[in-house]
């Protein structure tokens, strides 16, 4: 349960599909412009994530990872056929979409008349094949967490969303100089909302290094962290350097006045 | 270019300054911003990116006659994720770190917008002649931006290119680290990202007016 929990609030917030790893960030960008349709957009990609990642989860589990074709027998055991699973993963998330879009028309007419327009689109947003290799380079575990996985990256992404179209809705009555309108400002007010979010980080670690360590390694590692410990480095030198000219200062004291 | 027209030449050209996938289509942003804390890392992206839109445009242009139109997304997905395979088995085999590095980016190559844009837009209209000028030039596009970033990223961030120490060692303090620059950390961070290509976009609409939105 725990474990659920903490990948909730950690996909949501920590690992938040536009801020940390910008993706879907194409459809974030172009679908902004108002909060009715980016409400829209966003509640077809919680759905199709929280459905295509544990498909893909199963997939992964029973047909592509290494030794995944054990069940069929011991002679099958040796295949590793994880070299495919792009094809497959898009595969899967084609006709999910397509069959999503069936469906939804079939029973609900009016959820499909405010879907409509954004499901074909969702097949090629980058936020939902993303979900999918993510779910897979992360290792999840059963198919509740994947799901979980699914459901919570969603939910992220229409929060991102959300704040961007209000932002943008609101924007439209500033003085933005000429050249940075549109698209310019956009992308600096999505790198400040991304700053903020990077304050989530230690929310569920306490401080600890390790949540947020893990992040860093898969984009930009060693150097950050080098430049950390070399500021740290110096600061203990400084202090070390004040420290022994307090101690010589009282020596030379005494010295003169003996 | 004595061998090609001035339309085609236009084709490759135009993408590069007024009509760039990144900066005015806004196309392909995803995968460009999440890999460019180092420039090597940039140039394989963009070269990795170049070599699918080329052939990816060739083979759906030879196909677009018999393509039925309902399911010519799921036959582009196909055509795309097919070369994003053998870009990513090239990559592991001869740059098994860098793959690391890029990890499940070089597999967002498939929903890079830019490419399913301009088979949509271009491809299934035109000869594989046109197709592939107009694929290396949006491309081209694509990496000339991807390389800016990644450049001014990694020389503020952390005083390298390529891994060369060009500004002097941090550590040792030589070169310009003698007179007390220091290197930008949070250029290394992702949201950092955001706000220099905000930046080149008020550079390059500062420099032509014409592109300017209506807000």
């Amino acid at each position: 349960m725990l474990e659920h929990i903490e990948l909730f609030f950690k996909s949501i917030f920590i690992d938040n599909m536009v801020f940390a790893t910008f993706l879907g960030m194409c459809s974030y960008l172009a679908v902004s412009k108002k909060v009715t349709t980016a409400v829209g957009l966003g509640a077809a990609v919680i759905f199709v994530l929280a459905v295509t990642v544990p498909m893909n989860w199963l997939l992964d589990q029973y047909l592509l990872r290494d030794g995944a074709l054990a069940w069929l027998g011991p002679e099958y055991a040796d295949y590793n056929l994880s070299f495919l699973s792009f094809i497959l993963f898009i595969a899967t998330i084609a006709t999910m979409v397509q069959l999503v879009e069936i469906v939804v028309e079939k029973f609900s007419p009016s959820l499909y008349n405010s879907l409509g327009i954004f499901l074909p689109l969702i097949a090629v947003n980058c936020a939902i094949l993303g979900g999918s290799l993510f779910m897979q380079s992360r290792d999840i575990q059963t198919l509740g967490l994947a799901f979980n996985y699914g459901l919570s990256s969603g939910i992220g992404w229409f929060l991102a969303i959300l704040a961007i179209a209000a932002i943008r809705e609101k924007i439209r009555y500033s003085n933005v100089p000429a050249p940075l309108r549109g698209l310019g400002i956009t992308f600096i007010i999505t790198g400040l909302m991304a700053i903020g979010f990077m304050s989530f980080g230690e929310m569920l670690t306490g401080g600890d290094e390790a949540a947020p360590q893990e992040e860093v390694v898969a984009l930009a590692p060693t150097q950050e962290v080098s430049g950390l410990t070399a500021d740290a480095a110096q600061q203990d030198l400084t202090q070390n350097e004040n420290e022994t000219v307090q101690e010589d200062s009282p020596a030379t004291d005494n010295q003169i006045n003996e | 270019m004595g061998i090609l027209s001035k339309k085609d030449a236009a084709l490759i050209l135009d993408p590069l300054a007024d009509n760039n996938p990144i900066t005015i289509q806004v196309l392909g942003i995803c995968s460009a911003l999440a890999i460019t804390a180092e420039l090597e890392a940039s140039i394989v992206m963009a070269v990795s990116v170049l070599f699918v839109m080329g052939m990816g445009n060739v083979v759906i242009s030879l196909m677009r006659n018999i393509i039925p139109s309902k399911i010519r997304i799921i036959v582009q997905l196909v055509v795309v994720a097919t070369l994003v395979i053998v870009v990513d088995q090239v990559l592991k085999a001869f740059a098994y770190e860098l793959s690391k590095t890029l990890s499940v980016f070089v597999g967002l190559i498939i929903t890079n917008c830019i490419i399913m844009g301009r088979f949509e837009a271009f491809a299934l209209a035109n000869g594989p002649k046109r197709s592939f000028l107009d694929g290396i030039g949006n491309a081209a596009g694509y990496g000339f931006i991807l390389v800016v970033i990644g450049f001014f990223r990694e020389l503020l961030g952390s005083g390298t290119l390529l891994g060369i120490k060009v500004l002097g060692d941090p550590i040792e303090k030589t070169g310009l680290y003698a007179i007390g620059y220091e290197n930008n950390g949070f250029m290394l961070l992702s949201p950092m990202a955001l706000i220099v290509v905000g930046l080149i976009i008020w550079v390059q609409r500062s420099r032509n007016p014409a592109l300017i939105e209506e807000n």
